[in-house]
């Protein structure tokens, strides 16, 4: 493998796309401020609804920064040569992303100001404490690991870093999924499923960002990916997309076999209570169709799709994996709590009736202003460093061997 | 016969723990005075009392919400019920579908033994009390709303908007989360709840409060005496609020 | 080898001089002017025959952990009617204008704090307003 030296983007288009992304992670800034002067009541959320979309953006980066780090342990931790030289991308991806979701997550809380108090006093029961010291820890190992990788004397740590890196990373994503799992309250949640789920998803979603990420840095700088890494890694995203699936329908085959939770599954999948059908077309259109069958249908067909059929694959299921987030974070607050099991309930504070969400700009715009500064990091990140995957690249015009 | 050399390290030694010591009391000191300060006012609460309510819904009439306005007026809070406005007791109307028996419930922060609101807190602003009572101490709320996620009875109240106007002894303001405190500011001096002492005032007598450790008090022989339930009580929470009549 | 501390300032003489210049006007300007050059806040004195916890001095200094640790005391331990309580202070220091001790710049807890500027985070939530009812209001009892 050939060390084809440093890469740099054309400068002058750098700076548009800097500036592109400074100017929609301000307005994220802006939006923030906003609604930390107004209080929440300038966005869509309510007291049946208190996370909303920047949650669902907020945990998408979360766990796909926890997931785009598996390209890195497939390569140090479990050798397999391919995917070695992607190792440092995958870290400064997994780092812009930790960073973009976590902002969005802090500046969504009703008081933003008081984020020393959350790093100061500690409630060990509590998921969002643990999370404090897991995510830091997290932006911790990534470092040191992308520091033995560059840095030739410490190359033999790298392994070793690279094992911290994924134990450490499993426990982050069990909490994440924990979060949810630990809630006895909520027919949607309080489901020890939820944690292995969402290390799948994980995987799934941090290969897709990866891959969309590596297709456009290799066809900006003209190089193609070896068709035979390009075959791995999208087989590779199939079986994580189809392994999600599996464990996204066994939660809802469980949940349909209790009667208990019927109403429930009818309110997602059927649209049962909800007027609008959101949450149905978002599950079944969005996550089951956009979300995992069309990307595997593109991932697994006879003679491949090409990059081309992989790109858009990686993006579908981003898609998807908003659309599922949504259904999960925001449908689990729509449909109303069970306090009187058996009865028809009314009240003035929207008991046993489900509540509509309609998120309103400025939670658009911290979501989307998230996804800017992970964008602004890796930019940067790119620039500055030597991330390109390292790759025997053919001279350019040369054809690529099949 | 010592060195001079240990004879130094000897006179450095005392010198170092008088210094503590002299540090140690100065640090002390303050805490000393503060202490003596706060000991002349009301005594700290024990885990000798655990407060608690008893509801009778037999006695709750459809239409009647005395105990809402009487805790919105006591507390300060909007009493323009909205989806963003906090509401920290509420008339539930229920009507069970298989038989079609209705009932008026009111429902406020049930004042768990095993609150899931404290378990999820990540700074520890959610937490119970010695008597029992569950509070927000908002002086540490971040307004994460993970207890809003977290409680089964949708007893928390997120503030969406700023406040002003405050009542003197029930201090809230904007990004943080609240309930129903048992009108702690009142139990603290020897009062009971604004919506029990609503509730009693009317005439409809639906409410009573009482320490449910001391089986002398009229709430523990009343729970002895008659058939009552927790809500959701196979969530195995062990609220502090019990319902008579459901 | 490379060039030391004392060989760099005389590289630099300009930077030097300018540095000292600026660190000689402003230890003079903290050595003290006549107090009347100087602004002072205007604190409103509090209720005429009350005494304060301690000495202004201290007071002053340590407000903010007398604060906190009587807040802790009454939120956590059920402490009410505290002689370092908020209430007990806002009692003594509202202004007989406003009736507040933040509601306006003058008064008492404001005009100090917008002298230091420093922000006062406690009347987001607190009433600034001295409650002027009876003792047993609020508790419940007849």
């Amino acid at each position: 493998m050939t060390n084809t030296g440093f890469h740099a983007i054309e400068s002058r288009a750098f700076y548009v796309l800097l500036l592109l992304g400074g100017l929609v992670t301000a307005a994220g800034l802006g939006a923030a401020h906003y609604m930390e002067v107004h209080g929440h009541v300038v966005t869509g959320m309510s007291n049946q609804v208190v996370w909303g979309l920047p949650h669902v953006f907020a945990i998408f980066m979360i766990v796909a920064a926890s997931g785009v780090l598996n390209v890195a342990s497939i390569g140090s931790v479990f050798g397999q040569t391919a995917y070695k030289p992607r190792a440092p991308l995958s870290g400064l991806l997994s780092l812009a992303l930790l960073a973009g979701g976590l902002m969005v997550l802090m500046l969504d809380l009703g008081r933003p100001d008081r984020v020393i108090v959350a790093a100061t006093h500690y409630n060990f029961t509590s998921v969002f404490a643990w999370n404090v010291f897991l995510y830091s820890g997290m932006a911790a190992i990534i470092a040191i690991y992308l520091w033995t990788m560059f840095e030739r004397r410490l190359n033999g740590y790298s392994k070793a870093a690279g094992i911290a890196a994924l134990v450490w990373r499993f426990a982050l994503t069990t909490g994440t999924g924990s979060i949810f799992g630990f809630l006895v309250a909520r027919q949607a949640y309080q489901s020890a499923l939820l944690a292995p789920l969402f290390i799948v998803l994980s995987f799934a979603w941090g290969l897709a960002v990866f891959l969309i990420v590596q297709s456009v840095m290799y066809a900006w700088n003209g190089h193609t990916l070896p068709e035979d890494v390009r075959r791995r890694m999208a087989r590779l995203l199939g079986v994580f997309v189809a392994a999600s699936l599996y464990l996204v329908a066994v939660y809802h085959g469980t949940n349909l076999y209790f009667a208990r939770q019927s109403a429930f599954e009818a309110f997602i999948l059927l649209g049962r209570g909800d007027e609008l059908g959101v949450f149905p077309a978002l599950f079944w259109g969005g996550y089951v169709v956009v979300g995992a069958l069309l990307p595997m249908l593109l991932l697994f067909m006879p003679r491949g799709a090409g990059p081309n059929g992989m790109l858009a694959a990686s993006a579908l299921v981003v898609a998807g994996a908003f659309a599922l987030l949504f259904v999960f974070i925001v449908g689990g607050q729509s449909f109303p709590l069970e306090i009187f099991p058996g009865h028809e309930v009314t009240s003035s504070f929207a008991d046993g009736a489900v509540e509509l969400y309609r998120p309103r700009w400025p939670e658009w715009l911290l979501g989307i202003g998230g996804l800017g500064a992970a964008f602004v990091l890796t930019a940067i990140g790119i620039r500055a460093l030597d991330f390109l995957p390292q790759d025997d690249f053919a001279a350019p015009g040369a054809k690529v061997a099949e | 016969m010592k060195t001079g050399a240990e004879q130094g390290l000897a006179g450095r030694r005392k010198f170092l723990g008088l210094a503590a010591a002299g540090m140690g009391g100065v640090l002390l000191a303050p805490g000393i005075h503060l202490i003596e300060v706060a000991q002349a006012a009301t005594p700290a609460v024990t885990g000798k009392v655990r407060w608690g309510l008893l509801i009778d819904t037999t006695k709750c009439a459809s239409g009647c919400s005395d105990c809402v306005s009487a805790c919105n007026t006591e507390n300060g809070l909007d009493p323009r019920p909205s989806p963003t406005s906090a509401q920290w007791i509420r008339k539930v109307e229920i009507k069970e579908i298989k038989t079609g028996r209705s009932a008026s419930v009111p429902v406020m922060c049930q004042h768990c033994a095993e609150p899931p609101c404290v378990d999820v807190c990540p700074t520890g602003a959610s937490f119970k009390r010695a008597d029992g009572i569950v509070l927000v101490d908002r002086h540490s709320c971040i307004g994460c709303r993970y207890c809003v996620m977290a409680c089964p009875y949708k007893a928390r109240s997120f503030v969406h908007e700023p406040v002003s106007d405050q009542k003197p002894d029930v201090p809230r303001g904007k990004g943080c989360v609240e309930g129903c405190t048992l009108c702690v500011h009142r139990v603290d001096k020897g009062g009971t709840p604004a919506c029990v002492e609503a509730c009693a005032k009317a005439g409809h007598h639906a409410m009573l409060f009482g320490d449910l450790n001391d089986p002398a008090s009229e709430i523990s022989q009343r729970v002895k005496a008659v058939a009552s339930r927790q809500l959701r009580a196979d969530l195995r929470l062990d609220p502090g609020v019990r319902y008579q009549g459901l | 080898m490379h060039c030391g501390v004392s060989c760099q300032l005389m590289r630099h003489p300009l930077a030097v001089a300018l540095t000292l210049v600026l660190l000689i006007a402003t230890g003079a300007a903290i050595a003290g002017e006549p107090a009347g050059r100087t602004p002072r806040p205007a604190i409103e004195p509090a209720t005429a025959g009350t005494q304060c916890l301690a000495t202004p001095d201290v007071m002053r200094r340590d407000h903010p952990s007398m604060l906190k640790h009587q807040r802790d005391e009454t939120v956590h331990r059920g402490v009410r009617e505290a002689r370092a309580s908020l209430k007990a202070c806002i009692g003594c220091h509202a202004s007989a204008a406003t009736g507040s001790v933040a509601q306006a710049k003058t008064d008492f807890c404001s005009s100090c704090h917008s002298y230091a500027a420093v922000q006062i985070d406690c009347f987001e939530c607190h009433s600034s307003k001295a409650q002027r009812t009876t003792a047993l209001a609020g508790t419940g009892q007849p």
